[in-house]
């Protein structure tokens, strides 16, 4: 029987999914004895009518990383369910948007405005923006168009499975590598819509720092003080994620005593990450009446990049009004 | 803005206050403007953020959170969540473009069917001054390019 077809690709992303693959180590190895890779820009030089000729269905599992924020992404994505088996949403970004999707408190035009005419460091004179066409003496070139609204991979194209995370943990990846190799010889997938690489419980459970009732009397910000390792970072008034994330990342920021950022995204069942947060810190505020408490609430910064760092384009709202 | 818009609003009431005073306003066949669906939740505290989230995603125009006046709510501090959520709520919301005034919330007493008939009107008038939400509409023309 010959191998698995195995692509890789990266759409609006910083890059940190492919080095994640990479952090594997010597694995990566045998992920290249397990699969025969037919397509993975970062790393072999495969084009993309290489991809559009061929069969469709003829790869197996598609590792898809990077939200959908132009028309080049969606085009791939597009391109790549037709020709994949297994869609698989790989990383924050692909998820829900991740990173690129806080342009969402944004558009286009205010976007191309900051960067091609009022950044201080700019050399623009003539104000050129990006062009969807551009004549040069060998021909027209095409770039491709940015749009409004960054969108989430599942809101662009049906996707089988997800792998959370900025960036997946490299154990992670490993199991569910190892998951899709078993899944595809016995013929037993998991089922549609599955989180991979996540345990069912929240961050919280595999933090180890001491957890007792939480009250809080201000919020705090991480530059302000260094938190006491033992304790819950919540809990000191630092806007911890944990209880709104899903655990599969054993924890790492908390550990290393920053608050949980959310990028694993909500556990089962949750809607929307960033409302279960919110209604989370404005519940364990300890003031004696309404007034105080809501004046305190009213402290915290920056809502929707506190809460939704990582899941504004897949939250309910998905963007700030156009 | 068209003069023939009607508000949808969405109230989420508490059962054991705000849709008492709303059956109070009934039975005392106070006159109030319909536009509000009255839902009734335990408490104003089980109001979760996710219910005015998707209620605004899903077409309305407005949403009204009513509970027993702090101090006197069923659950001993059910209201005071509330009282913590909703400034943060107001917060999201006018970072993500809403018009301050599409989310209400007042305490309204079982006794209280006069306030309550009050506050749904001048509710509905208010969303009506705002205009439509309509929040589905911003992602169509893209996606219909798209498609």
């Amino acid at each position: 029987m010959s191998k698995p077809k195995l692509a890789l690709y990266w759409a609006a992303s910083c890059g940190g999914c492919e080095i994640a693959v990479l952090e594997i180590k010597e694995k990566i190895l045998d992920v290249a004895a397990a699969f025969d890779i037919v397509f993975w820009p970062v790393a072999l030089d495969f084009k993309y009518k290489d991809v559009e000729a061929m069969a469709d269905k003829s790869i197996d599992v598609c590792l898809f990383n990077g939200a959908i924020r132009n028309s080049e992404n969606e085009y791939v994505a597009k391109l790549l369910r037709d020709k994949s088996k297994i869609m698989v949403a790989f990383g924050a970004c692909a998820t829900m948007g991740g990173i690129p999707g806080l342009a969402n408190l944004s558009n286009r035009e205010e976007l191309f405005d900051l960067v091609y005419r009022d950044q201080p460091s700019l050399d623009n004179a003539d104000g050129v923006r990006p062009q969807l066409k551009t004549e040069v003496a060998e021909g027209e070139l095409d770039l491709p168009e940015i749009y409004d609204t960054v969108r989430t991979l599942d809101q662009t194209v049906d996707v089988d499975y997800y792998v959370p995370g900025c960036a997946p943990e490299a154990e992670q990846i490993w199991g569910v590598i190892t998951a899709v190799v078993e899944a595809l010889k016995t013929g037993v997938l998991p089922p549609k819509g599955a989180k991979l690489g996540v345990n069912p419980k929240t961050c919280c459970d595999e933090c180890k720092k001491v957890k007792e009732e939480k009250k809080i009397k201000a919020f705090r910000r991480p530059w302000e003080f260094i938190p006491d390792p033992e304790k819950c970072l919540l809990e000191q008034g630092l806007i911890c994620m944990g209880p709104a994330t899903v655990a599969g990342c054993g924890a790492r920021c908390t550990t290393a005593n920053m608050p949980c950022r959310g990028c694993y995204g909500p556990p089962a069942d949750v809607l929307d990450q960033g409302a279960k947060m919110l209604s989370t810190v404005a519940s364990i505020i300890d003031a004696p009446t309404p007034e105080e408490i809501a004046e305190i609430a009213a402290t915290v910064p920056d809502p929707v990049g506190t809460f939704y760092r990582f899941g504004l384009a897949s939250s309910l709202l998905r963007r700030a009004r156009i | 803005m068209s003069t023939d818009f009607e508000p949808r609003i969405i109230g989420f009431l508490c059962r054991w206050c705000s849709y008492n005073g709303a059956d109070l306003a009934g039975t005392s066949r106070m006159k109030y403007l319909p536009n509000m669906v009255p839902i009734r939740t335990n408490c104003s505290g089980r109001v979760d953020p996710t219910h005015v989230l998707k209620a605004l995603a899903e077409g309305a125009d407005g949403v009204l959170i009513a509970g027993c006046h702090p101090g006197d709510c069923h659950y001993i501090n059910g209201n005071y969540r509330t009282a913590g959520r909703y400034p943060l709520m107001e917060k999201l919301l006018e970072q993500l473009g809403l018009e301050h005034g599409r989310v209400r919330l007042e305490w309204i007493s079982a006794a209280e069917g006069d306030k309550f008939a009050k506050t749904v009107t001048e509710f509905t008038e208010q969303i009506r001054a705002l205009g439509p939400l309509d929040w589905g509409k911003q992602f169509e023309a893209e996606e219909a390019k798209t498609a």
